[in-house]
């Protein structure tokens, strides 16, 4: 029974599985480029931001469409629900992804001059939390998605002390004042993304439990 | 508060085990909906409600149903019963008799025989359900030239004529244009003030749109009881899931 | 308004050329890849053909016969050995049939009451009291001539009497009213009944006000048959009412009923000719009572409707 709307619910599992993929290409993109510095990346992040917002629309779309023709109800309900909620959420992943990317441009030559170890474990962390929310989605996995929650005060640690650092730099070298400002705004958006990350895995659970709480 | 308390209920037809151990309590002033595949039951459950079983043979029940506390299988005339829990059938069914005087036979069958009196209760019935409008001028027509939801508002008035406290609705729209099917929602909703409403119903999304609680059966056995929010959005049961998803049997 | 709209519809109808209708032609082709259609036509058009002439032709005969004896003498007011008037039979017809309906009704209606909305589905008298109803109705009129001429006029001591014959009826017609009105019981939609005791009405106030009002119909049928019984018959009443001319006066005086005066006319075969004439009356009575009874019928039907 109701063959033609589990097809339809496949296809929208597909999508953002895919939409999935393309964020977290788009943010390991980023990443190298802050931890490696290379400066080709830009042109790579743009490509993927257009491609995730398109991505955006077309699953939009989809559920809109579900919920005019199918009326779901119960887990389906939950499923379109979380899906129209969710890519909102990748989609801004996407957008800060490519805010860093801008960013790395000017902090590029300085980064043997700052003490990068702290924002390079807080993109891998952030990073890391993205494929874990995507990956409890594509698994249905709650125990999965309340890991990323946990990894959120990681990040939020490693935010507070790459933030002391930046004081520092400015204290230090005010010549180094406004790429110190740089580094702090990509902080800052890295820690973003690992709200936006926490959300996804907030609606990987209320599609599965009908509770969006994470203990 | 508590209208309805039905306890450790069971139905038989025969040596048919139609209704198992079903404990529900249903609440006052709410829209209650029934819902479940062909053969669960709910009707049954609702026809006990206001003792309309007992017109069928060979049927059983064991358990207890209380109207207010007081005991429907007790010591309460059955007619009384039917005053104060009115019904509303799948199928219209108006008396081969005026408008007036389908609305005037529950009144007069409870002593009311004074004129003014009556034509006061079939205005205010006729108002109640909406429909007065459309047939303040065809009262002393007959009830059957009306078209189908007239001739079901027209139904639903003459039971309220009565005054009831519950009013039972089998299916009373599945025979019905979706035009008449929403104005008669919408007096469910509005009715709901004054009156209980307990419904069966295959339209689940009739039940979503009017009714405050929603009990899912399944082969005689009530398997879920929940706010209508909770049993569409998470329901609790495998069961309950599978048949409002569709993706029952 | 609507009647107008249906009218200028047909109006319309002459100036349309529908292509929906079955042209001969078409008819002819789709007979000829089926000729048993065809035959069973022809049949069925003969047997609808027959019937009708032999029904016009007893009425014609019946007319063409009687009418000339339609002499004003024929409805003088007594009767006597020179001018066999039919009037008092007239009069002892309308007022046996009378008679046996009031004995006839209440209990013929009042069983079928009882069977059909008291006695529970499947309970062996009901099935031994409808099978003796209709095996009842099957048996040859002279049977209860002969039951009513022992019982009523013998054994009770009542003579060839109009009670007599009224009873002797009421025994015969029963079964018909009881079967139809039954009949038409069954047929009262459960929705009424649900309808009714769903509204706290008792059982006694669904039957008199829902279920009684809407077998009307199919009740009067059953009388109106009843009648037709009652005012045609000769054997029963012969033994029962007696053949006496005069009016019956009170209820334990002999009279004749109309087709007992034409079957002794006939008999007799002095007044052949008159007993053409009151055949015409008797035709035209029971018209009358058709008649009268369809217009009855269909004032119910419309108070109901």
């Amino acid at each position: 029974m109701r063959e033609y709307f589990d097809i339809e619910l496949d296809k929208l599992n597909n999508q953002l599985i895919e939409m999935g993929g393309l964020v977290e290409q788009a943010i390991k993109n980023t990443i190298g480029m802050i931890i490696n510095g290379n400066s080709d990346g830009l042109e790579f992040a743009r490509e993927h931001e257009e491609r995730i917002n398109t991505a955006e629309k077309i699953i939009q779309n989809h559920c809109i469409r579900l919920l005019l023709h199918q009326a779901p109800v119960a887990y389906d309900l939950r499923y379109v629900s979380s899906a129209l909620k969710m890519i909102t959420d990748l989609e801004r992943i996407g957008d800060q992804a490519i805010d860093i990317a801008e960013m790395a441009q000017y902090i590029k030559d300085r980064t043997n001059v700052f003490n990068m170890t702290h924002i390079s474990e807080m993109a891998k962390q952030s990073a890391d939390m993205v494929t874990l929310a995507i990956d409890a989605f594509v698994k249905r996995d709650i125990e999965l998605a309340k890991t990323v929650n946990r990894r959120d005060d990681i990040i939020d640690e490693l935010f507070v002390k790459v933030k002391e650092e930046t004081v520092e730099i400015i204290h230090s070298n005010k010549e180094l004042g406004t790429e110190a400002i740089d580094l702090m705004m990509i902080a800052k958006y890295l820690e973003r993304i690992g709200d936006h990350a926490v959300n996804v895995a907030e609606w990987v659970v209320f599609s599965i439990t009908g509770n969006s709480k994470i203990d | 508060m508590e209208k309805f308390a039905i306890d450790n209920m069971n139905l038989y037809y025969g040596k048919f085990h139609a209704l198992k151990n079903v404990n529900l309590h249903m609440e006052q002033n709410k829209i209650t909906a029934f819902i479940g595949p062909s053969g669960c039951g709910k009707s049954t459950l609702l026809k006990s409600l206001n003792r309309m079983n007992d017109l069928v043979e060979g049927c059983k029940i064991t358990g207890e149903i209380k109207l207010d506390g007081e005991d429907i299988y007790g010591n309460m005339d059955v007619n009384i019963l039917r005053k104060r829990v009115g019904m509303v059938f799948q199928k219209a069914n108006p008396f081969p008799m005026s408008v007036y005087d389908n609305i005037a036979f529950g009144p007069r069958t409870h002593g009311i025989k004074n004129k003014k009196e009556l034509d006061r209760i079939v205005e205010e019935s006729l108002r109640d359900a909406a429909i007065w409008d459309e047939l303040k001028d065809r009262l002393k027509k007959s009830a059957l030239g009306l078209s189908g939801g007239q001739q079901q508002r027209l139904c639903i008035a003459r039971a309220l004529a009565i005054k009831p406290e519950v009013l039972l609705m089998d299916e009373a729209t599945s025979a019905l244009d979706p035009i008449s099917t929403g104005k008669i929602e919408e007096l469910c909703l509005k009715l709901k003030d004054n009156y209980t409403i307990i419904m069966v119903t295959h339209n689940m999304q009739q039940a979503l749109r009017i009714s405050d609680n929603t009990a899912f059966f399944l082969l005689g056995e009530m398997v879920e009881y929940n706010s209508t929010d909770a049993i569409f959005s998470a329901p609790q049961d495998k069961r309950t899931e599978e048949y409002i998803t569709g993706r029952f049997g | 308004m609507a009647d107008k709209s249906i009218k200028t519809d047909m109006n319309d109808e002459k100036e349309i050329r529908a292509i929906n209708k079955v042209s001969f032609k078409q008819r002819m082709i789709s007979y000829k890849r089926k000729p048993l259609s065809l035959l069973m036509l022809i049949i069925v058009a003969a047997a609808a053909a027959i019937s009708a002439a032999a029904l016009i032709f007893i009425m014609v005969y019946v007319l063409i016969r009687g009418i000339p004896n339609l002499t004003p003498d024929l409805f003088a007011l007594n009767y006597n050995s020179d001018n066999v008037s039919c009037m008092p039979s007239i009069i002892n017809t309308v007022v046996l049939t009378l008679f046996t309906l009031i004995i006839a009704v209440p209990f013929g209606v009042g069983a079928a009451i009882y069977l059909a909305e008291y006695a529970k589905k499947g309970n062996r008298l009901v099935k031994i009291i409808r099978t003796m109803a209709e095996t009842l109705a099957g048996i040859p009129s002279i049977v209860y001539g002969l039951f009513g001429m022992l019982f009523f006029v013998y054994a009770l001591n009542w003579g060839y009497s109009l009670l007599a014959g009224a009873f002797t009826l009421a025994i015969m017609v029963l079964p018909t009213i009881m079967r139809t009105t039954e009949e038409a019981l069954i047929t009262v939609p459960d929705s009424y009944r649900e309808g009714s005791y769903g509204l706290g009405a008792g059982k006694l106030r669904t039957i008199i006000r829902i279920i009684l009002p809407s077998a009307m119909p199919g009740i009067l049928a059953g009388v109106i048959l009843a009648v037709g019984r009652i005012v045609g018959e000769t054997a029963a009443l012969i033994y029962t009412y007696g053949s006496a001319t005069g009016y019956a006066a009170n209820p334990l005086s002999s009279g004749r009923s109309l087709a007992v005066h034409m079957y002794v006319l006939t008999n007799e075969g002095l007044h052949t000719n008159q007993a053409w004439g009151t055949a015409v009356v008797l035709l035209v009575l029971v018209f009358g009572i058709n008649t009268l009874s369809a217009f009855i019928a269909k004032k119910l039907g419309n108070k109901k409707g």
